[in-house]
């Protein structure tokens, strides 16, 4: 349980931290606020919109996808289900791919670093750990040896 | 379980506080840009000229950014100045800042154009501003949409942005104002060939610029 909460908490941050890009990218607000200019370069190169879209929108989908199914997997019906762990691995994992691929073209191609595109990356690495993690130890042990027997229903 | 709940609740609400504050504080014409500086200072500086610097006649354009008539001027008339006039070597074309006080954001769009000429894109963005004038009209604050004309104009954003925050070139801007009102500019575009101011009636043409400068031409060479 401890896991799939920690998994919501981060999710919610990265959520914010693209929602940030992506409204910034939408025109609102002004310059982007980074400390350096690598933020600016980075928003301003062709690789920021992925499809017609701009990439940090795929982001807030992901990590929106990310926190709904941990809240899910939350619920007390659904804290047995290791399926829910697995489901949080997969998407974390999809995750970790696509930012893996954007973080090398702001090293080798864009040759510049967005710190809130390392704060993105972070986030959705400490998901992908934790989630493994998730996997490993089962939210409730449901040990039948440790279950109380069966009432008898006689009389 | 009910605990993690409000610990969710309190960071959703930090977070979007922290967002909506950082989108709210990031926008904005820096003020430095917008208003009137409280001082003036002469840097020496006399305006941005376009042409050859052997070019027997000085066109002074003394212009705001913010005025349908200098960007109805800038669209219509200009290319074919450039081509008749400038490109030819007949004349010197510089621009002079003239704010008027009715325009809110003309000082700022001036400072635009100063901070992309500190870059060396002056007339890239003195093409930008007038190519694109919806934003004089519309009222609404154009810093946003005048970054992204400096990105087009070729202006390298970072200084772009610290040039406009610290309102540097302010003073210039207001010294040349003041220059207009010793010269007795009354409005926007107001013309000086060689120093002299021209009086049209109505808004010069490219032809008449010609006329004048083909007039200027033929005078020095009748005085040798």
């Amino acid at each position: 349980m401890r896991y799939r909460q920690a998994i919501a908490l981060l999710a919610l941050i990265g959520l914010f931290v693209a929602l940030y890009l992506w409204l910034h990218a939408l025109g609102f607000g002004g310059p982007i606020k980074c400390g350096t200019g690598g933020c600016e370069t980075v928003q301003a190169s062709p690789y920021a919109v992925l499809f017609g879209v701009p990439v940090a929108l795929y982001g807030v989908v992901g990590y929106v996808t990310i926190l709904v199914v941990a809240l899910v997997a939350l619920r007390p019906a659904a804290l047995p289900d290791g399926r829910w762990s697995v489901r949080l691995v997969v998407l974390s994992s999809v995750g970790v791919l696509f930012t893996a691929y954007l973080t090398y073209l702001e090293f080798f191609v864009i040759h510049a670093i967005c710190r809130w595109c390392v704060g993105s990356a972070v986030s959705i690495t400490a998901i992908w750990i934790v989630s493994l993690f998730s996997l490993r130890s089962p939210a409730i042990r449901t040990d039948r040896g440790a279950s109380p027997p069966p009432q008898d229903q006689r009389a | 379980m009910n605990r993690f709940y409000v610990v969710l609740a309190c960071l959703a609400v930090v977070l979007a506080v922290g967002t909506f504050t950082m989108l709210k504080s990031g926008g904005g014409a820096p003020a430095a840009a917008t208003g009137a500086p409280p001082t003036v200072v002469d840097d020496g500086f006399r305006g941005y000229s376009l042409g050859s610097g052997d070019a027997p006649v000085e066109i002074t354009e003394y212009l705001d950014f913010e005025c349908p008539v200098c960007a109805s001027f800038a669209i219509i008339q200009m290319p074919t100045i450039k081509e008749q006039l400038i490109n030819t070597g007949k004349a010197r074309w510089r621009y002079r800042d003239f704010p008027l006080p009715n325009h809110r954001y003309s000082r700022f769009a001036a400072h635009a154009a100063q901070c992309a000429g500190a870059q060396g894109r002056f007339f890239e963005m003195h093409d930008q501003l007038f190519y694109n004038h919806q934003w004089a009209q519309t009222g609404k604050d154009p810093s946003r949409l005048f970054r992204d004309l400096a990105r087009a104009a070729g202006v390298e954003l970072t200084a772009y942005d610290q040039c406009m925050k610290d309102g540097r070139y302010a003073q210039r801007i207001e010294f040349s104002r003041q220059e207009g009102d010793q010269v007795l500019v009354d409005g926007t575009p107001t013309f000086f060939a060689n120093g002299k101011q021209l009086k049209f009636r109505r808004l010069p043409t490219s032809d008449d610029f010609k006329a004048v400068v083909d007039s200027i031409i033929a005078s020095s060479r009748a005085r040798r």
